[in-house]
């Protein structure tokens, strides 16, 4: 009996000194292990973020890209105006005079509201006095996509970000999301302010939200964007594959000192501008 | 059989009543079958047979919308050496040039309310708005 006892005691001790000290036991085999496996997560993080910064592989997509060259644009507000009227005519969009129901696609801005990080005292006069030629950026990075609930807008292979108007719910939460306000609401059944259809694009309805779709649709039948093509002869709009060392587009960028909207922001943007 | 005389004019009539709507159909004109209009300019050929069409034109339009829009996948389509632009108004409204006349026909008798005209432009729709080049 006795010495029964005494071996339970004996077992009873050896058990719970084990159970406590399990615990850290594992926790010093498993952390070293850890840390190996949590370092080389890091490692490979870098080496996606040196990709996608284009920093050493090349890419093998395309990625749609515009240069603005807006000293061609500047003393010449008809001009800009010409590539307005075209992407309106192009894409049936509708001509509301009210600032909260109005529709864009691709229209014009003071500078410092274009460029609000470029802003400067004593700045030159060409800011004051012209507008800008704004349109979707068609980021890299896109938080419309990040934030739209039933994938109504998402990034094509070729870099453009498309809407799907079928699936918009009109959330909204696009609107919220872009920070170049790119995105209009159709508050109102936009067909009576359409001025002439074109009968190769639908018109929107009420209740959707609609953008810039770089002329996604003209691009697959080999056309080339509309805004550019109004103010071809001018070259103020340069269009192509920003992944193409050779594209045309890749040598405007590296001739010419051109900035993008709110780069801060980390979107990536695919419209360039020539200041 | 007892009551023979008030049963059997009994089932008569309830079996007149029971399949009135069968024959009544039959001989109204009340709810014409829709016979909708065929291309006026007189194209035979469509993307797939006219029995396929009718049955599941549906289905198509909306995997063309789907490989157009979502996989940016924009090939012209081509069926016996003719070209069509995968979509509402540039494939199907080329030959069927009247909604009303070809698309409403059935949809009204069916009942069904397709939602394709909220934003695609009807070929009535737009020779009021005609774009002028």
């Amino acid at each position: 009996m006795d010495k029964q006892r005494r071996k339970f005691l004996k077992i009873a001790g050896a058990t719970a000194l084990a159970g406590i000290s399990a615990p850290a036991v594992v926790k010093l085999t498993s952390s070293s292990a850890m840390a190996s496996s949590g370092h080389g997560a890091a490692v490979t993080e870098d080496a996606h973020k040196a990709v996608s910064h284009g920093a050493e592989e090349v890419p093998t997509t395309v990625r749609f890209g515009m240069v603005v060259d807006m000293r061609k644009f500047y003393g010449k507000p008809e001009l800009l105006d010409k590539a307005i009227d075209a992407c309106r005519k192009v894409h049936n969009i509708p001509q509301i005079d009210n600032k909260k129901s109005e529709i864009k696609w691709i229209w014009k801005a003071p500078f410092e509201n274009v460029f609000p990080e470029h802003s400067g005292y004593h700045s030159s006069n060409i800011k004051e006095d012209n507008d800008f030629l704004v349109l979707c950026n068609h980021c890299d990075e896109p938080p419309c996509v990040r934030v739209c609930p039933t994938k109504a807008t998402f990034r094509l292979p070729n870099g453009i970000v498309a809407m799907d108007f079928h699936r918009c719910i009109g959330c909204r939460f696009c609107m919220m999301g872009c920070p170049y306000g790119a995105r209009s609401f159709n508050w109102e059944n936009p067909r009576p302010y359409i001025k002439e259809y074109n009968p190769d694009f639908p018109t929107r309805m009420r209740g959707v939200v609609e953008k810039c779709n770089f002329c996604g649709e003209r691009i697959a039948l080999g056309k080339e964007p509309a805004c550019l093509e109004a103010v071809k002869g001018s070259g103020a709009i340069f269009f192509g594959d920003l992944n193409d060392p050779e594209s045309e587009i890749r040598k405007v960028l590296e001739q010419e000192n051109t900035i993008q909207r709110k780069p801060s922001l980390g979107t990536k943007p695919s419209v360039f501008y020539i200041v | 059989m007892y009551n023979k005389r008030t049963i059997i004019p009994g089932l008569a009539i309830f079996v007149v009543f029971v399949t009135f709507p069968l024959w009544f159909n039959a001989f109204s004109t009340a709810s014409p079958t829709p016979k909708p209009e065929l291309p006026p300019g007189g194209e035979k050929q469509c993307v797939a047979p006219a029995s396929e069409m009718r049955a599941s034109h549906m289905q198509l339009l909306n995997e063309w919308r789907d490989e157009v829009l979502r996989d940016g996948d924009r090939q012209l389509v081509t069926v016996d050496g003719k070209q069509y632009g995968r979509g509402l108004q540039l494939a199907c409204m080329q030959c069927h040039t009247s909604k009303e006349k070809f698309c409403d026909s059935c949809h009204e008798y069916a009942s069904v309310k397709p939602y394709c005209w909220d934003c695609h432009l009807s070929p009535e729709e737009e020779a009021l708005k005609k774009e002028t080049l």
